[in-house]
């Protein structure tokens, strides 16, 4: 190039863009697929395609700060003697120890317990950290089995049984030999420093008559007092839903794409599953056609990251929201202070996603001892209260535009959308019509 | 001895008796009689209870076993000991799928047949078969020890770790990673010690050993070809 040639004179490729050539050379170089952490990184049908319609005659609304708004929800009443009471509708979605570091956990359950809300085990089981302290604690039965233990699972207030996750339905998971320390190793009943395949379906039953008798087992080893939950990752949603509630789930965790992941093959999570928005209404379809919903409690995730997603999740039919990526950049993670030290390994703070690499500056994706020693578990702790509150009070500040005393009472009729895209999706109205298409 | 008829008592009315004695052992030796197939049997038990079961049992039999022996004169169903910690379980007839899926101790021993994934995922558990065992058994094996004294199905210890794999008769197929082994001295005296303590009448010398071959521990373009085959098993 001629050096007196400005670059903005170049026309970059729209098929052949920046990252699509690094990627091309990436693989011809490496041989094998891209794997990293976060979540889908390409603009996808959100929340924020919806719009909320804040009362004025036809509504009357609530004063804000001054009158009640409850936050509070049930999780799990159907079947169980002991179901989750949280004070606000926003939990900790499942993460492991392992793909996170102990300090990680320990911030989680801090926080969440700080506001009445439980935290969720991941792959690898429970840890005496976790369990200690989250007040309520979702014990997650994977289809890998790593570390489960049946006194965990009376130790636990619920019990998820996982069949996929958003940013991969489909895929198991992965952690990557670099972070398998001798406590992992040990937890996990395998070899140090290999790569740590979880199963991508479960080993003991084939199929949705077979979990309704595994559910059978679960409650008869805790003695029918954990609420059952069943979590799909979003793609045949309507089904799953349908199926989830006939094996007999207390309530369905729905994880759309925008959902994060430790570890995976970019490729899932780019391509694999469908958004959120597009996923409650048909999880929502499922419950009504049922008549159960709001009997069997719907929690949604992926790509929760505001209080106006936390409302809208819930007027689309949720009972609450589950959340990940955001809680772990609420304890720290890509925080513009270590943006040197994101630097220092290639990356940037904001773009940092090297989840399986095991070199988190931040101490958060860490086997690492000195990198984990970085995070004050209970400054985390406090950050990721202090988001989980905000959180909840901009949901309440929209349910009280809306005339609503209860976050739950929010409903399709207070939302419209923006795009013809997120109409269709999400089954309400294009702002400033009737229109939704597909329905005449 | 406690004698409890299925027909008579709900399973969840028996399985809360029986975790009761987790808190307080009053009653060591219990008899179920008339299970007719029905499931969770005498699941998530917790003490050192001797539980006899008379006749068959449905899926999820002595799921998640500790301490406790539990023996069942008859079949089981899908997922018998899945789970199990430790104890021991003895099936006197045939098992279904997935015998002692993920059991991480203990001893499983099945008198007759297993079917299809017998062993899967397992992480500690010893398990005996005295008969043959189905397809995919022992996939992804991550410890302990399977050993069938007839033979194996297609695709034998698919994507296994370190679990060790002892057939007496033959292998239909091995699947990704597995390989047989060289049977040397000291797994013959290991095998020798769990066919005794299991009760099974049997010459650790007429077994051959199967394992990892630990080539896809790492992930290498140059091991793609390993799990590019005709996805039979599933």
């Amino acid at each position: 190039m001629d050096n007196s040639q400005d670059a903005w004179t170049l026309r970059e490729s729209h098929s052949f863009d920046r990252h699509t050539i690094h990627e091309i050379q990436r693989a011809a170089t490496t041989g094998i697929y891209d794997i990293r952490g976060f979540g889908a990184k390409r603009a996808l049908p959100h929340f924020d395609d919806l719009l909320f319609l804040g009362a004025s005659m036809s509504r009357y609304p609530l004063e804000g700060y001054r009158e009640k708004c409850a936050t509070d929800v049930v999780l799990g009443d159907r079947f169980a003697e002991a179901p989750l009471h949280l004070d606000i509708p926003v939990t900790i979605a499942g993460m492991s120890f392992g793909a996170l570091s102990a300090q990680a956990k320990e911030a989680l359950g801090r926080g969440a317990s700080a506001v009445g809300t439980c935290t969720t085990t991941g792959d690898g089981g429970m840890t005496d950290e976790e369990r200690g302290h989250s007040r309520q604690l979702i014990y997650q039965y994977l289809p890998s089995r790593y570390g489960m233990n049946p006194d965990h699972l009376r130790a636990a207030d619920a019990i998820e049984v996982v069949l996929g996750q958003g940013a991969k339905p489909g895929g198991g998971g992965m952690l990557m030999g670099q972070k398998i320390s001798d406590r992992i190793a040990q937890m996990r009943t395998l070899p140090m420093g290999i790569d740590q395949r979880s199963a991508c379906r479960h080993p003991d039953w084939t199929g949705p008559d077979d979990l309704a008798i595994k559910i059978e087992e679960l409650r008869e080893i805790t003695d029918w007092k954990k609420p059952i939950a069943i979590k799909i990752g979003a793609s045949r949603t309507y089904y799953d839903v349908k199926l989830a509630v006939k094996a007999g789930a207390d309530f369905v965790v729905l994880d759309g794409m925008q959902g994060g992941t430790a570890a995976t093959q970019e490729v899932f999570i780019e391509h694999v599953g469908i958004p959120i928005l597009a996923a409650i209404p048909q999880a929502v379809q499922a419950l009504q056609e049922m008549d159960m919903h709001r009997k069997v409690q719907l929690v949604v995730s992926g790509g929760i990251r505001s209080g106006a997603d936390v409302a809208k999740a819930m007027a689309l039919g949720a009972d609450a929201v589950s959340i990940g990526t955001a809680a772990l950049i609420a304890l720290g993670c890509n925080d513009p202070r270590r943006d040197a030290d994101y630097r220092r390994i290639g990356s940037a703070a904001g773009f940092y996603d090297d989840y399986h690499a095991g070199q988190d500056p931040a101490g958060i994706s860490t086997q690492d001892p000195e990198l984990g020693a970085r995070l004050d578990p209970e400054l985390g702790g406090r950050r990721l209260a202090n988001f989980l509150r905000v959180l909840t009070m901009e949901a309440q500040t929209i349910a009280r535009a809306c005339g609503k005393s209860h976050i739950r009472n929010l409903e399709p009729e207070d939302l419209v959308a923006l795009s013809i895209e997120a109409s269709a999706m999400a089954r309400v109205p294009l702002a400033g019509t009737e229109w939704i298409p597909g329905r005449g | 001895m406690k004698t409890i008829s299925l027909a008579e008592t709900s399973v969840r009315a028996l399985n809360g008796q029986l975790h009761a004695q987790a808190a307080e052992c009053s009653e060591r030796e219990w008899r179920i009689t008339e299970p007719d197939g029905r499931h969770a049997i005498a699941c998530g038990l917790d003490q050192e209870l001797d539980v006899r079961i008379a006749g068959h049992a449905g899926y999820y039999c002595a799921g998640m076993n500790q301490k406790a022996s539990v023996t069942v004169e008859g079949t089981v169903g899908v997922g018998v000991a899945e789970n199990m910690m430790s104890g021991r379980v003895h099936i006197m007839g045939n098992a279904s799928q997935s015998a002692g899926a993920t059991a991480h101790g203990g001893l499983l021993r099945i008198d007759g047949d297993a079917s299809a994934r017998c062993g899967i995922s397992m992480k500690g558990v010893d398990i005996v078969v005295g008969g043959s065992v189905g397809h995919m058994s022992a996939f992804m094996g991550q410890a302990g020890r399977l050993v069938v004294c007839g033979d194996a199905g297609e695709a034998l210890g698919d994507s296994i770790y370190e679990a060790r794999l002892y057939v007496r008769g033959s292998v239909a197929s091995l699947g990704a990673d597995c390989v047989e082994k060289a049977m040397r001295d000291e797994h013959i005296t290991e095998l020798g010690a769990l066919l005794e303590a299991a009760g099974v009448a049997a010459d650790a010398r007429d077994f051959r050993r199967y394992g990892s071959a630990r080539a896809l521990y790492n992930f290498r373009v140059d091991n793609a070809d390993a799990f590019s085959g005709d996805g039979d098993g599933q």
